[in-house]
């Protein structure tokens, strides 16, 4: 379908965060720590508050009211610790935002500096064992004797790859506008990827019951996971609001949102893997080492997706954090399976390379017949037939295996391959379904951060009520229509597609009004393993002079159960795998170790990939059924584009040029040197 | 940003006239508003000399001289440019995006400051903003820093594609000022950082760029070549802009090298072009010309990298002049 907003979009009507119209409207503006850790000794703001149109002062001197639940990146002001260089130690309210800024500018800040430590290291004296890893995840899996399948195999691996920090960038900042009410209820225009999360936890924090905030979100510029929690910007708005009595909008700058709305965590990956002279996988082991702030224990679950991929007897999966003088890492794009699979598919094309397989038939060896790490079957499980799609679409067959051995001028020509993988879950989602004016009208706090969610559901309720699309209405993005999950995790479409359908046949059966929640559906599920799966063909060309790489052809072949939009699905599974090919060749934030914070904070430095660097791309998937899903058939397609894409390239500069690139991104230097 | 004045000067000597210190002219914008926003740059006052009629292109002699505020598309795509300096035209298409070359200004992008972290973050040190408080970029993010002619006060970088191009021509910068009208020859305008690494260029404060003369185009093939790790609107980690003239039994009969990437300027390769003068043209020729060159180059510890691929550039480039 064609995206029911598309046309207010591209005709700036279609209204964002910031953009709401409201009066009497004050701006506020932060001040950051300009330290990575120590404390605050005291800020001076008799400057900044005799400065034009400056309404008041908020700072960590006189913490304002905010409840002791708070989460402690949204505890704004409560203490004078500094946790990282960027955090909120100040803000100023002003009737303008040119005026709060300067006044923010004015506030003199005094610091007692301790020594900072903000680098991430596999032999850091720090890493721990959390107790468990996103989003609850056991930390460590084990089965079998790991070092008797190494010791038993015929071929073995035994590599260590790093990714680094890398940030969301959605294209729409993230902002708030926050009004208060005279009965003292709070309403939030902010970018969200959830409303009736971010309006729970925002009333957590502000110590208020959740009936008394409403958050509304209706169009999102992206989000890709940096929108998915609440970021200071919301709580900081609404203190202000509350401080300067008037309605206040906090709009983040490109450069603070490097600082304060996430970004996916480094990681130092460890991977052994061991098989047969048959290239049957006798033992795999991956072990992680990853960053969180001291502020909150954010452990991705780097290492998840290998305790689902490939068949072996003995298979151990571990995760180490160390608490760092950083800002809490977020979620970002398929956190977890992202960067886990770019060590597993990148050591899997080193197994072949080494057992002397064709890397796509390893992959099909060592398909299981259930999850590995935990003997569940499988809903349903194409990998072996998305890679021979693939093999067969992208003219595999032909591949000669030797590194280096293809040259298209100067430049050096390699095929690589990997597989992709995401958990297709749900959450429980509440919809209600009405007619109005002689069409339909389908309510659910769900959110549209671009992906074409509000499309998407219009054309499921018009499915489940067996009329046109055009009949339907659906309202999101409000948190006082019926509560849903966030769009996240792949988990949008499945959960509130499952209330929608749901609500759609309750108003059939009604004849007026229906309704629907998916909690005790949810909690009923026989227990399988559902997850989506892929693979990706990458060919590449590498400058022999320059070391530059580009990505000549990609290919992406999915099973993600049914597909709900042809046209809606290739965007995701095409902007997944850009976004794969920014992570392989280009993305990076740069850690300073001697400030703290990152170096790299706009967009001019921090690089994605522009459409020059996009040649011939296609994303096509197979028809998958699955009955152990939902109503829809569906699993999530939001993620699994960029999960497995920086491993196909990496392994086709492999073949390229006989070098293995472990350390993201693989850019011109590394290949020099 | 912070407040500043702001007058369109009707002409060249009424911008000049108009000058104080505190004041800064301004072209496209493309780089100076961005500092303002960022606080590195905060004039008391603007000057805007875009509108200044010195937007022309014009033949002089069998060179073109091309007016201060020539637009970088404009100047591209101008057909005595893409007929005589075919190199310069793909000089400038290299740099930045369609929007900001519709913006830029040529005197803008020559005078354009370094994309250093440290430049343009004002909440840490940087000798080139705040000469005396150090350089953080020396034992931090140099990734994409200087490995020639650095110092140990700054390892900036120019960032131009233009200005290489230009020192490759050998262009002539003509400037107005407090004290005349002067000519300063390319290379020349840019300096080496020194212990005055605030300090860009040669210009004297006042001093306003109102036009860049080409002498006619040096025998030979020209070529321009810009590595980065995006295919478009990124900054060169080096680039290239070289001519080379061959003559018929094979020797080098002329040639000139610039680099762009390296350095505080746009590097003249005249060490590599010495060696050239004169020798048989390839391969063997060419690696030693780009050694020689490179002999004096002090990478830093996450540069190493340029060295291989100045190396290899100036080598391919060549090569592929090479008839």
């Amino acid at each position: 379908m064609i995206r029911i907003e598309g046309r207010d979009k591209v005709t700036g009507r279609a209204t964002y965060a910031a953009e709401y119209p409201v009066k009497r409207l004050a701006y506020c503006y932060p001040v950051q720590a300009e330290i990575a850790h120590g404390r605050v000794a005291g800020i001076d703001t008799t400057t900044a508050l005799a400065m034009p149109g400056v309404l008041t002062v908020l700072s960590c001197m006189e913490p304002p009211e905010l409840s002791p639940e708070a989460d402690p990146e949204l505890a704004l002001f409560q203490r004078r610790e500094v946790a990282y260089r960027g955090q909120f130690v100040a803000a100023v309210v002003a009737d303008s935002y040119d005026n709060a800024r300067a006044a923010a500018g004015a506030v003199r800040v005094a610091y007692e500096p301790a020594s900072h430590d903000v680098r991430l290291r596999a032999d850091h004296p720090g890493l721990y064992k959390p107790e468990k890893v996103n989003p609850d995840l056991p930390t460590d899996t084990e089965k079998g004797q790991v070092a008797a399948g190494l010791a038993a195999a015929e071929v073995t691996v035994e590599a260590t790859y790093t990714t680094p920090a890398t940030h969301n960038n959605p294209m729409e900042p993230h902002a708030t506008v926050a009004l208060w009410s005279g009965a003292g209820d709070l309403t939030l225009f902010d970018a969200s990827q959830g409303v009736t999360y971010a309006r729970n936890i925002v009333a957590q924090a502000l110590g208020l019951r959740p009936e008394r905030v409403r958050v509304v979100s209706r169009h999102v510029g992206g989000g890709f996971g940096s929108k998915g929690t609440p970021r200071p910007n919301a709580v900081l708005a609404a203190l202000a609001a509350r401080a300067a009595g008037r309605p206040v909008k906090v709009a983040l700058t490109r450069h603070q949102m490097y600082d304060v709305t996430g970004y996916r965590t480094p990681t130092i990956q460890r991977i052994r893997l061991g098989a047969d002279a048959e290239g049957r996988i006798t033992a795999l082991e991956h072990e992680v080492a990853e960053q969180s702030s001291t502020l909150v224990e954010f452990a991705e679950q780097t290492a998840s997706p290998t305790r689902i991929m490939y068949a072996t007897p003995s298979l151990r999966t571990a995760h180490r954090l160390v608490r760092l003088d950083v800002a809490t890492p977020s979620w970002m794009r398929a956190p977890g399976e992202c960067p886990g699979m770019f060590a597993l598919e990148s050591a899997m094309d080193e197994l072949a390379v080494a057992a002397g397989l064709d890397p796509v038939e390893l992959r099909v060896r060592n398909d299981p017949d259930a999850e590995p790490a935990s003997g569940l079957p499988f809903s349903s499980r194409n990998l072996v037939a998305c890679l021979r799609e693939g093999a067969r679409r992208f003219g595999w067959q032909d591949r000669d295996p030797a590194p280096g051995a293809r040259r298209d001028g100067r430049r050096l020509v390699g095929t690589g391959v990997a597989s992709s993988t995401y958990p297709a879950r749900r959450l429980p989602s509440q919809a209600s379904a009405s007619i109005e004016n002689g069409g339909y009208v389908v309510r659910i706090a769900a959110a549209d951060i671009g992906t074409g969610a509000r499309t998407a559901l219009t054309r499921i309720a018009a499915t489940a009520l067996d009329v046109d699309p055009d009949l339907v209405r659906i309202e999101l993005g409000d948190s006082d229509l019926p509560h849903a999950s966030l769009a996240g995790g792949s988990m949008g479409t499945a959960s509130w597609g499952t209330a929608v359908t749901l609500a759609c046949q309750d108003l059939l059966r009604d004849g007026k009004h229906g309704f629907a929640d998916t909690t005790e559906i949810l909690r009923t599920l026989p227990n399988l393993a559902r997850h989506a799966f892929g693979a990706q063909f990458a060919e590449v060309r590498v400058d022999a002079d320059t070391g530059e790489v580009r990505i000549s052809r990609m290919l992406g072949v999915f099973a993600a159960g049914h597909i709900v939009d042809a046209t809606l699905a290739r965007s995701q599974f095409i902007g997944g795998m850009i976004m794969g090919i920014g992570m392989a060749l280009m993305e990076q934030t740069v850690t300073d170790l001697e400030f703290g914070g990152f170096t790299n904070r706009d967009l001019a430095q921090y690089h994605v990939p522009v459409n020059a660097d996009i040649e011939r791309i296609d994303a096509v998937w197979l028809d998958e059924e699955d009955d152990e899903l939902n109503p829809m058939g569906a699993k999530g397609i939001g993620e699994i584009g960029i999960v497995g894409t920086a491993a196909a390239v990496a392994n086709a500069v492999y073949h390229a040029t006989g070098r293995r690139i472990r350390d993201l991104p693989i850019t011109p230097a590394k290949l020099l040197l | 940003m912070k407040a500043f004045g702001y007058a369109r000067a009707a002409d060249p000597a009424d911008a000049v006239a108009r000058f104080r210190p505190g004041t800064m002219y301004l072209g496209g914008g493309t780089n100076l508003v961005d500092l303002m926003r960022l606080g590195v740059a905060e004039p008391e006052a603007l000057v805007d000399v875009s509108r200044l009629p010195l937007s022309g292109i014009e033949p002089e002699g069998d060179g073109l001289r091309v007016g201060a505020a020539v637009r970088n598309s404009d100047l591209a795509t101008h057909p005595l440019v893409r007929e005589r300096y075919p190199m310069l035209a793909r000089a400038v298409l290299a740099g930045a995006s369609g929007q900001v070359r519709n913006m830029a200004t040529v005197a803008g992008n020559l005078l354009q400051r370094t994309r250093c972290p440290y430049f343009q973050d004002v909440s840490k040190p940087c000798n080139k903003r705040r000469p005396g408080s150090g350089c953080p970029a020396i034992a931090g993010d140099h990734a994409n820093l200087a490995v020639l002619g650095h110092s140990p006060a700054c390892v900036a970088t120019h960032p131009s594609d233009l200005a290489v191009a230009l020192v490759a021509l050998e262009a002539r910068v003509h400037v107005t000022g407090p004290g005349g009208t002067r000519v300063v020859p390319m290379p020349g305008l840019h300096r080496l950082p020194g212990d005055e690494p605030q300090r860009d260029t040669v210009l004297e404060p006042g001093e306003l760029v109102t036009a860049v003369t080409l002498p006619a185009p040096p025998p030979g093939a020209s070529l321009y070549r810009k590595v980065r790790e995006r295919a478009s609107f990124a900054f060169a980690l080096v680039s290239i802009a070289a001519v080379l003239d061959v003559a018929p039994g094979g020797t080098v009969a002329g040639c000139r090298i610039a680099l762009g990437g390296v350095a505080h300027v746009p590097w003249r390769a005249e060490r590599a072009e010495r060696v050239l003068r004169g020798a048989p043209a390839g391969e063997e020729a060419f690696l030693r010309a780009a050694e020689a060159e490179l002999e004096g180059a002090e990478p830093l510890p996450r540069n190493a990298y340029k060295v291989p691929l100045a190396r290899n550039l100036i080598v391919r480039t060549l090569l592929e002049l090479t008839p």
